[in-house]
C-alpha cells in the first residue's frame, strides 16, 4: 500500500511516530509488545488495565491513532474495551491473544476489531498495522461517498484518484441514495477505498460520552427504528459542527450495536413472541424501504415479526444508554429479527433460546439484545451501502461498529471464520435475510450481515462483519446467503428479494450463535470468500446460493436449522433445504443466484486475492479464518 | 583470546538451546530487538517472564490442591501462562502448556496435575538453563568491553 501515507499525512513521516495505545495484562507481553512497537517508531503508551486505557483514551480523543488489546484481562474483558473505543472514540482497535480459535477471532470482529493477532506477536504483523489508521481516515473523509468501493483497502486508490474520485462517489452516492435510503454517511466507511480523501479532510468527530448521550436521546426520541434518520438526529441534537454524515455512520455503528446486544435478549422474548404472533407484517420493512429486499420479507409469512417486536430490547445496550429500548422497538424491522418467529412458533421457541446463546457470542456484554438491534440496524445497513454495519463490522471503513447482535454476524460471520471473504458475503447475506425474514434473531441477524455484508466495497467490513455474525448466525448465515443473494456488495443494495421462506430455515440456523466453529464448517464458506470482492454482488450472494446449495456453505445455517444453534453451523445440510426453497419464492432467483455463485466461482480465485486484500487484515485473515 | 573462546562457548550453548527445543524462534526475535536503545532486553524480559510466571504457577498450584478443582480458572490461568511463555520462546514449557488445557477442557484432574508437574519442570530446566547462558553471556561482553 502506497498511497497511505500519501492519502494520510503527507506531512507526517506516518506510519511513524503514529501513536499506539497498547493494552495487556501480562507484564511479559507487554514489555515484548512495547519493544516491538517501537522498534516499528511508532510512539507508545503502555497499561496493564483496560480501566486506565480508557481513561487515558477518554482524557484526550486526539492523542492516540491506534488501540491494541489483548483480549483476556482481568479488569474488563478485552471485547467490551473494544466496543467502547469503537463507539466512544472511534479509533480502531487491534486484538491480541494467545488463544486464536476462530470463535474468538469471530468476536473480536463482531465487536469491532479491526485486526486479531495471535501471541507471541512477531513485527512483521506489526509493521503493518497502520493501514488500519489510515483506512479508517479515509473512510472518514469520505462521508458521504457510498461509493461503493469495491475494497476497502484500496488505499492506493484512494490517495490517487483524489478530486476524480470524490466525484465518482458522489454518483455513487446518488445512485445508491435512491436504493437505499440515505444512509450515504453511513457508508464513508465501506466504499471509500479509492475516494480521495485528502481533498476532502473533515475533522474526525470523537463522539464523547455527552455527545454520544445526547445522539441517543435524540434516537430515542424519534424511535430508532422509524424516524430516527440523521437528519433529525442532528436536528434534534443541535451540536455545532457536527454534520449529517457524522451522525449517520454513528447511527450505523449504534444500530449495530444494539441489535448485538438485543440479539440476545431479545430472541428468548421475541421467540415467545413470535410463536404467538406468526406476523408477516412484521418486518415492518420502514426503515427498510430502500432496501426492497424487506418488503418481500415482510410478506413472508415467516415474519413473525409481531413476535419480534414484543420483545423489548432487554439490557443489552447498557452500554448505549437506552439502546435495548431503542433497538427492540424498532427492531421488528424487516429482516431483522425475524429469527423467532419464522418457522413457526415451535420453531421460534427454539431459535429463541439458540438465538440467545449465540447472540451473545459477540457481545461480550451477555445482555445485549442482540437480536433485536439487528433489525434495526438492518435497516440502517441496508440503506448504507451495504450494511457494513452489521453487528460488527470492524471494517475500516466503518468506524462505528457498535455492538450489533451478534445475531446477525454471527450468520454472517460464521462465514467468515473460515473464510474472511464469507464473511463478506455474509454480509450480503444477512441483509438480505434480514429484509426477507425479519426474523428476529436468526434471521435478523442474517440480514443484518448481508447487508453488512454488501456495505460496498468494505471488504473489511463485510468481513468483520460477517464474521462476527458468522459466529453468532452461523445459521444465519445460511439464511443469509440465501437471501443475500440479492445484496450484493454494493452498498446501497441490500437484499432486495430476499426469499421469504429464508425464515422458517433460518430461524433454526440462525440461533447458531455458536457459530464460531460452525462456520467454516463447510468449507462451503469458501467460496464466500470468492464472492467476497464486493465489486461483484452478485459474487457475494452468489456465493452463498452457491454454497446454500452445495450444502456447503451455510453449514450453520440449514443444520441449525432443524437443532438448536448450538451446534452453529454445521454443515448446510439442513440449509440446503432451508434455503433453496426460499429462493425460488422469494426475490431470490434461484437460477440467478446460481449462475452468479458459478460466475462467482470461477472468478474465485480472484476474488479471492481482491477479498484478501481488501480485507486489509490480511494477516488477520489468514490468522484467524484459520 | 578468553572472549573469542567465551564468545563461542556463548555461541555453542546458544544453539544447543534451539537443538533441544527449549528455545524456538520467539527467542530469536527477542534478540533482535534488543539494540544499542536496549541492550540486555533479553534479559529483562526472561527475567519479567520468571517473577510474573511465578505467581502464576503459585495460582495454578492453588487451584489444583486446594478443594474441586475449577477448570475454568486454571484454563485461564495456563492460558496466560501460555501467552507469556510462548512470548519469550519457551518451547518446551509452552508444548506442556498446551498439554496442560487439553486435560483441562476434558476435565481430567490426574491430566492435569500430572501435565503440571512436567510443567513445572520444563520451567525449571529452562530458568537454570537460561540463567546459565545469561551469566556466559554477560562474561562475554565483560571481556569484550575494554
Amino acid at each position: 500500500m502506497t498511497v497511505e501515507r500519501a492519502i494520510s499525512e503527507p506531512k507526517d513521516q506516518f506510519p511513524i511516530g503514529m501513536r499506539v495505545l497498547a493494552v495487556d495484562d501480562d507484564p511479559t507481553c507487554l514489555l515484548l509488545l512495547e519493544t516491538l512497537l517501537r522498534r516499528c517508531q511508532y510512539n507508545v503508551t503502555t497499561t496493564s488495565q483496560a480501566i486506565t486505557a480508557l481513561k487515558l483514551l477518554r482524557e484526550n480523543k486526539n492523542k492516540f491513532d491506534l488501540v491494541i488489546s489483548d483480549v483476556h484481562m482481568p479488569d474488563m474483558d478485552g471485547f467490551k474495551l473494544l466496543e467502547h473505543v469503537g463507539l466512544e472514540m472511534d479509533l480502531p482497535v487491534i486484538m491480541l491473544s494467545a488463544n486464536g480459535d476462530t470463535k474468538l477471532v469471530m468476536k473480536g470482529i463482531t465487536h469491532g476489531a479491526c485486526d486479531y493477532l495471535l501471541k507471541p506477536v512477531r513485527i512483521e504483523e506489526l509493521q503493518n498495522i497502520w493501514q488500519h489508521v489510515v483506512r479508517r481516515k479515509k473512510f472518514d473523509r469520505k462521508d458521504g461517498d457510498n461509493s461503493g468501493s469495491q475494497d476497502k483497502p484500496h488505499i492506493d486508490n484512494g490517495g490517487a484518484a483524489g478530486m476524480g474520485g470524490v466525484d465518482q462517489n458522489g454518483k455513487l452516492n446518488k445512485k445508491r441514495k435512491d436504493q437505499n435510503e440515505d444512509e450515504d454517511e453511513e457508508h464513508d466507511e465501506n466504499g471509500h477505498d479509492n475516494e480521495d480523501p485528502s481533498t476532502q479532510k473533515k475533522p474526525r468527530v470523537v463522539w464523547s460520552v455527552e455527545l454520544h448521550r445526547k445522539f441517543v436521546a435524540a434516537v430515542n426520541q424519534l424511535g430508532i427504528d422509524t424516524e430516527a434518520v440523521p437528519k433529525k438526529i442532528l436536528e434534534l441534537m443541535n451540536v455545532e459542527k457536527l454534520t449529517r454524515e457524522n451522525v449517520a455512520s454513528h447511527l450505523q455503528k449504534y444500530r449495530l450495536y444494539l441489535k448485538r446486544i438485543s440479539c440476545v435478549a431479545n430472541q428468548q422474548a421475541n421467540m415467545a413472541a413470535a410463536l404467538g404472533s406468526a406476523d408477516s407484517n412484521y418486518l415492518r420493512m420502514g426503515p427498510l424501504n430502500g432496501l426492497g429486499t424487506f418488503h418481500t420479507l415482510a410478506g413472508s409469512d415467516q415474519l413473525h415479526n409481531a413476535a419480534l417486536r414484543s420483545f423489548p430490547p432487554s439490557g443489552v445496550l447498557g452500554r448505549l444508554n437506552t439502546p435495548a429500548g431503542l433497538g427492540m422497538r424498532g427492531l421488528p424491522s424487516p429482516g431483522m429479527i425475524q429469527l423467532g418467529h419464522v418457522q413457526n412458533s415451535g420453531n421460534t421457541s427454539n431459535d429463541q433460546s439458540k438465538l440467545q446463546s449465540f447472540v451473545i457470542p459477540g457481545n461480550h456484554n451477555a445482555n445485549t439484545l442482540q437480536g433485536m438491534p439487528m433489525s434495526l440496524e438492518l435497516d440502517q445497513l441496508q440503506n448504507n451501502k451495504g450494511v457494513s454495519h452489521i453487528g460488527e463490522l470492524p471494517t475500516a471503513a466503518n468506524t462505528t461498529v457498535f455492538p450489533v447482535s451478534g445475531s446477525l454476524m454471527d450468520a454472517r460471520i460464521s462465514g467468515c471464520s473460515n473464510n474472511p471473504l464469507l464473511g463478506v458475503t455474509s454480509n450480503s447475506l444477512m441483509l438480505e435475510g434480514s429484509s426477507q425474514q425479519t426474523t428476529l434473531h436468526p434471521s435478523n441477524l442474517r440480514d443484518s450481515v448481508s447487508t453488512m455484508g454488501f456495505q460496498n466495497g468494505n471488504t473489511l467490513s463485510d468481513f468483520t462483519s460477517i464474521a462476527t455474525a458468522s459466529n453468532q448466525l452461523q445459521c444465519s448465515k445460511a439464511d443469509l446467503q440465501c437471501q443475500a443473494s440479492p445484496t450484493s456488495c454494493n452498498a446501497g443494495q441490500i437484499i432486495r428479494s430476499a426469499p421469504p421462506e429464508w425464515n422458517a430455515p433460518y430461524h433454526s440456523n440462525v440461533m447458531c450463535c455458536s457459530i464460531n466453529s460452525s462456520i467454516p464448517v463447510n468449507g462451503a464458506m469458501v467460496p464466500l470468500g470468492q464472492c467476497l470482492d464486493q465489486n461483484n454482488p452478485n459474487f457475494h450472494r452468489n456465493m452463498d446460493l452457491d454454497s446454500i446449495a452445495p450444502s456447503n456453505f451455510v453449514d450453520p445455517i440449514s443444520l441449525k436449522r432443524s437443532e438448536g444453534f448450538n451446534s452453529a453451523m454445521e454443515p448446510a445440510v439442513i440449509q440446503k433445504e432451508g434455503y433453496f426453497q426460499p429462493r425460488p419464492q422469494g426475490g431470490y432467483n434461484v437460477g440467478s443466484l446460481e449462475d452468479l455463485a458459478s460466475a462467482m466461482m470461477k472468478e474465485g480465485p480472484d476474488t479471492r486475492k481482491l477479498a484478501d486484500g481488501d480485507f486489509g487484515c490480511n494477516g488477520y485473515s489468514h490468522r484467524t479464518c484459520i | 583470546m578468553g572472549r573469542n573462546r567465551l564468545q563461542h562457548q556463548v555461541a555453542c550453548m546458544r544453539r544447543s538451546l534451539f537443538d533441544q527445543g527449549f528455545l524456538d524462534e520467539q527467542f530469536i526475535q527477542l534478540e533482535e530487538l534488543q539494540d544499542d536503545a536496549s541492550p540486555n532486553f533479553v534479559q529483562e524480559i526472561v527475567t519479567l517472564f520468571y517473577t510474573d510466571s511465578a505467581r502464576l504457577i503459585q495460582n495454578i498450584e492453588q487451584a489444583l490442591n486446594n478443594g474441586p478443582i475449577d477448570f475454568s480458572k486454571l484454563d485461564d490461568y495456563m492460558h496466560q501462562f501460555k501467552g507469556s511463555s510462548s512470548s519469550i520462546g519457551a518451547k518446551k514449557v509452552t508444548d506442556e502448556c498446551k498439554v496442560f488445557r487439553e486435560y483441562c477442557s476434558a476435565e481430567n484432574a490426574q491430566g492435569c496435575i500430572r501435565t503440571f508437574q512436567q510443567v513445572k519442570q520444563e520451567y525449571a530446566i529452562l530458568r537454570r538453563k537460561l540463567e546459565v547462558y545469561f551469566q556466559m553471556v554477560r562474561q562475554a561482553d565483560v571481556a569484550h568491553t575494554p
